[in-house]
């Protein structure tokens, strides 16, 4: 019988393995539901609220979606006006349009019918509110801060940063897997030695050094002293180690050069272990925070993290800018989370680092 | 290595995917200059030998290595031995360790206020504190998530990137993702305040501000040591617990004498890299309450970070002093790291 089948359906697990559910499987199922609500919630939150005007944002209780009062155009009437429900005196609920306030007292209209004129005490009546995106959020910081130069700046980091470190650290990573040569081991223990100096410890010196380079505000302060990674160097040698040797002992016999076989026949197969490289590269560099708040100090060389970091001391009254250029900083990385999530997650799996 | 399979997993993945036709575009004007490279370095491997090639290879990186680590960490040591408000080390008068004894001036280490550089020690007292609450914490919820996450449930790959997704996030975006919340008219206040209770001002009141520093951290990088530790549990054999279903174990008992024991060397791992993390927190507090209220979560990093570069008086020397502590502490952490990581592989 079909309702039998469906009821001992019900009560079996239905993961493959035909083992009833345990009550540790329910456990499981909800603390994983509350770790959506808790890890997505707050990004959700604060898209919904980007989309909030800034009235809107003030309201406390705050409502959960973008809601904004519906305004109408009725004839007569210079500019459009906004709607209310109205209680009236003869206890007949309707949708009117307010004129003007005076005091306690809205003058209202019926937007079908002008003519009829309605005076309804403010507490009597309630805003009409429809779902609307407060798109200006996003486009008047286009024209108000110079939020395009920000985010072209954060980009032009991230990009030549990301191409430096995988030209170098790929070098660097041929030389330590392919060859054998007097002070390897020293090199590689050097490479180790760079993974115990974290920018927190060496701040004031690097700013000397930068400071001597001549780099002060310009944006390669930023992208130069991070580009040699020895994560990037680890990664890219373990890969390379795997690589078959026979393969560039031939090359060698076709009398190819060095710097052929690195460009021509070792880049390639490391495309792998190169992606994975320029997929951190791209996060680390988009996130950077620290060092570039210390070192940079013209508003035109600002990235987006150090804009967003200075715009929430200035605008703290002007949250809806502000949540709107969080999202736009977030979308990057939101991307990346979609589309190449697995593969950072393996790469952190295989080497404990990020 | 454990890399082998998941990066020819990667292969296939990437050879499919759009994206390594947009990332070769990308990287067209790269392959050219390679190209262009080719002739000087033919020229260069005549005159030094294919082997010596080896050095040329390492030389950009470690000219980076040299200029932007090495160098520095020494000038770092000069700067702390140095005084007054130069750059330039030669320009900054010898003091010897003025610096360590200024920073280390104290009527009693446990008492902030009674040493000359309070707010040093005020950052030191704030760390410790965070890391403790922090550490234990991010063991104790990413151990829970990881084992909940290696169950046979559906859905698996979803739940595990909800909890990654924060990880990847910057910490200027985390916080002002819960200072938004968090705020006097956010939506835990009104949550708060649904529920008949009273608004909270949680930036004002210094245990409240601790707190929300330690739970954005622990939100925000918990999927990091998750994934450490679930990869821990994937490498715990089978058959272990194939034999355990067999004879009928208890799951309490499974855990307890499989799975907690064979984990325990990532979990040394976990502790230790988080601990070197949390010694050096800076961003997200810093965002989130700017170090206040007071200095009630003022950390190490911001003091060096403000004592060097946005106090009025750039004090270098003590910012380097202070830095030079912060790394010797980091070091004893890293080598306790490596003895981890070394037991690990035995």
């Amino acid at each position: 019988m079909p309702t039998m089948r469906l009821s001992s359906m019900l009560g079996q697990r239905r993961n493959g393995t035909g083992r009833p559910l345990h009550w540790t499987d329910m456990v499981a199922y909800v603390y994983l539901a509350l770790g959506v609500v808790l890890m997505f919630g707050p990004v959700l939150w604060l898209v919904l609220s980007s989309f909030k005007t800034q009235s809107a944002l003030l309201e406390f209780p705050p409502s959960l979606l973008p809601f904004a009062q519906v305004e109408v155009t009725v004839s007569g009437q210079p500019q459009k006006l906004p709607l209310f429900r109205a209680k009236l005196p003869d206890g007949t609920v309707r949708e009117l349009a307010q004129v003007r306030r005076i005091g306690l007292i809205a003058q209202m209209v019926d937007p079908a019918d002008p003519s009829q004129q309605f005076r309804v005490a403010i507490d009597k009546r309630e805003p009409v509110r429809h779902v609307a995106l407060a798109t200006e959020n996003y486009s008047e910081p286009l024209q108000r801060f110079a939020f395009l130069r920000f985010l072209y700046n954060s980009v032009f980091v991230t990009v030549i940063a990301t191409l430096i470190t995988l030209l170098i650290n790929s070098m660097a990573a041929y030389g330590l897997a392919v060859y054998q040569f007097p002070g390897k081991q020293a090199a590689t223990l050097a490479v180790i030695g760079t993974l115990m100096i974290p920018v927190t410890i060496i701040l004031v010196p690097v700013y000397l050094v930068v400071t001597e380079l001549g780099l002060t505000n310009s944006l390669w302060a930023v992208i130069l002293p991070g580009a040699a990674t020895p994560t990037g160097v680890f990664l890219l040698r373990q890969y390379m180690l795997t690589l078959p040797k026979d393969l560039i002992e031939a090359a060698r016999m076709d009398k190819a050069s060095e710097w052929q076989i690195y460009w021509r026949i070792v880049m390639p197969l490391t495309l792998p272990a190169l992606a994975v490289l320029a997929i951190f590269s791209i996060m680390w560099r988009w996130n950077e925070f620290l060092w570039p708040l210390a070192v940079l100090t013209k508003t035109e060389v600002y990235t987006l993290q150090i804009a967003l970091n200075a715009f929430q001391g200035e605008l703290q009254t002007q949250w809806h800018y502000l949540l709107a250029m969080t999202v736009v900083t977030l979308i990057p990385v939101a991307l990346v989370f979609v589309f190449l999530q697995r593969f950072i997650t393996t790469g952190i799996g295989s080497t404990g680092m990020k | 290595m454990s890399g082998i399979s998941s990066t020819t997993r990667l292969e296939r993945g990437i050879a499919t995917g759009a994206l390594a036709r947009l990332g070769q575009v990308a990287v067209l004007p790269v392959g050219v200059a390679l190209r262009l490279l080719d002739p000087p370095m033919r020229w260069m491997q005549r005159f030094i030998g294919a082997r010596r090639m080896a050095y040329v290879f390492l030389l950009p990186n470690f000219v980076f290595f040299g200029l932007f680590v090495f160098l520095p960490i020494g000038i770092n040591v000069v700067f702390s031995l140095t005084g007054g408000t130069a750059l330039f080390p030669s320009q900054r008068p010898y003091v010897g360790g003025d610096q360590f004894a200024y920073l280390f001036d104290c009527g009693s280490y446990l008492d902030p206020s009674s040493c000359r550089e309070d707010h040093f020690w005020r950052g030191v007292a704030n760390t410790a504190k965070f890391v403790v609450f922090q550490v234990t914490a991010m063991v104790l919820f990413s151990l829970i998530t990881a084992l909940v996450l290696n169950m046979k449930i559906r859905g698996r790959g979803f739940f595990r990137a909800v909890y990654f997704f924060p990880v990847l996030l910057s910490p200027v975006v985390v916080a002002l993702i819960w200072k938004w919340i968090l705020q006097r008219d956010g939506l835990l206040n009104a949550a708060i305040t649904t529920l008949g209770g009273q608004k909270i001002l949680f930036f004002v009141d210094p245990g409240w501000a601790m707190f929300w520093a330690v739970f954005v951290s622990v939100w925000a990088h918990m999927g990091f040591y998750t994934l450490i530790l679930l990869a821990g549990l994937q490498a715990i054999p089978a058959d272990l617990y194939e034999a355990a279903e067999m004879d009928a174990t208890p799951r309490w008992r499974v855990l307890l004498r499989i799975t907690l024991p064979l984990l325990w060397p990532n979990m040394i791992v976990v502790i230790v890299l988080a601990l070197i993390k949390g010694a050096q927190t800076f961003d997200e507090v810093f965002v989130l309450t700017g170090g206040g209220p007071g200095t009630a979560t003022l950390m190490v990093v911001q003091y060096i970070y403000e004592t060097a570069f946005s106090s009025q008086v750039q004090n270098f020397g003590l910012a380097a002093a202070a830095s030079v502590v912060l790394g010797v502490v980091l070091f004893v952490l890293t080598l306790l790291q490596f003895a981890a990581a070394r037991r690990k592989e035995v």
